[in-house]
């Protein structure tokens, strides 16, 4: 059955008809962590979608003071695509000591396999975690190097913490496509915590 | 027909609603070497009026003809001609070089505008090799106003001409009350060769 409405048809043989503006972000995945070395998206990542986008909503490390990170699968099954980065965040601790904004560059990589640093030092108090946004383009080119940026707020393990708004960008330096990303901690597990994989049309 | 259910109205006057708050507007592909790429508002489908409050557009492996130029936009207000309106903007980046050592995050003022007309730098030194390329975003908040200025905000990653990651911060305002409705990127020099340019609109309600 057809749904017509004003003469326009919204709806037949059990689709929405093609005429019929839709959301251009579009829930492709959750994955949610409980006690996980990793949270993987190893599928679904490819030429459907010109941009990625992974929301965090509440990472929660096991370990105090270790560094939120991502790596990149880029044509066999490890996450271990050659990549550059940068790293520079604001903060501002609770006791209202003096706020800063600078180049962090002990957390970044450079033509390194390794995973590539999306926060450091967070804090695993009970009711510390992080919250942020990374973003990834174009990954199923095999011409282009593949940016990604981030964006995250979060906790760190500083006795006085403080609040830090950390923002990372970098290319992995290959050709290959990239078909899946990888959030982890650089050492004890994700506690729990909870990455939202988008598309955008 | 009006589709309503549990009180919500889902269809209604040939169109349906609740489908999501981003719409693409309009995608232009640049597949060989073009010298200007503009939205304009009521040409070729481009939406940029009072429609949507916030227009988001989308910047995918922008690659340039030439070494070290910069992807670069302006604006046009509606019933004017040419892009050259006044911006006053601001802009810092930071960088990592591949080679492990070149790094800095600063504010960058030969890259800024001060009540200046020309073309405003979104993605600077695009490297021309054939891997090169840059990507970002840049929202551009109520155009339509007639009584406030329009601001915009970008955020824009490159691989440096000089083999670098490089993140820019750009935002700043149109310093005019007349709406905007055309909007134009080009690189400072030479052509974009390729590169996709997507239009959102994010609707208020």
């Amino acid at each position: 059955m057809g749904l017509i409405s004003n003469g326009t048809t919204l709806l037949d043989a059990g689709a929405l008809d093609g005429g019929v503006a839709t959301g251009a972000m579009t829930l492709l995945s959750t994955s949610t962590a409980s006690s996980s070395a990793n949270l993987t998206f190893a599928s679904g990542i490819n030429s459907t979608y010109k941009e990625y986008v992974f929301k965090f909503i509440d990472i929660h490390p096991q370990t105090n003071g270790k560094h939120f990170q991502v790596n990149f699968r880029d044509g066999s099954s490890a996450y271990d695509a050659t990549k550059t980065t940068l790293m520079f965040y604001s903060y501002h601790d609770e006791g209202d000591g003096t706020p800063a904004l600078a180049f962090v560059n002990s957390d970044v990589v450079a033509q390194s396999t390794d995973a590539g640093r999306i926060n450091t030092g967070q804090g695993s108090d009970n009711d510390e975690s992080c919250a942020g946004t990374l973003h990834l383009y174009n990954p199923s080119s095999t011409t282009f190097v593949k940016h990604f940026h981030s964006n995250i707020a979060y906790t760190d393990s500083s006795g006085t913490p403080n609040s830090i708004n950390v923002f990372v960008s970098g290319y992995c330096n290959v050709s290959a496509a990239i078909d899946g990303v990888q959030f982890s901690f650089n050492s004890g597990n994700i506690d729990s915590g909870t990455i939202k994989m988008y598309g955008i049309k | 027909m009006a589709v309503i259910s549990n009180g919500t109205t889902l269809a209604d006057a040939g169109a349906m609603s609740g489908l999501g708050s981003l719409t693409l507007i309009k995608t232009i592909t640049v597949s060989s070497g073009t010298s200007t790429v503009s939205f304009v508002d009521g040409t070729s489908s481009v939406v940029l009026d009072n429609t949507y409050p916030i227009y988001k557009f989308e910047f995918i492996n922008i690659h340039a003809s030439n070494n070290t130029t910069h992807f670069s936009f302006q604006a046009n207000v509606a019933g004017g001609s040419g892009f050259n309106e006044t911006i006053t903007s601001t802009y810092f980046r930071a960088f990592h070089g591949e080679n492990g050592t070149d790094n800095g995050l600063g504010y960058d003022g030969n890259r800024d505008l001060g009540q200046a007309t020309g073309f405003q730098e979104l993605i600077s030194g695009i490297g021309n090799d054939t891997d090169g390329n840059g990507n970002g975003e840049l929202f551009l908040f109520n155009p339509s106003s007639t009584t406030f200025v329009t601001h915009f905000m970008a955020t824009t990653v490159t691989s440096y001409a000089d083999e670098a990651a490089r993140r820019m911060h750009v935002a700043g305002y149109i310093n005019t009350t007349a709406a905007i409705d055309e909007i134009q990127f080009k690189q400072s020099a030479g052509n974009i060769d390729s590169g996709i340019i997507k239009l959102y609109g994010i609707k208020d309600s």
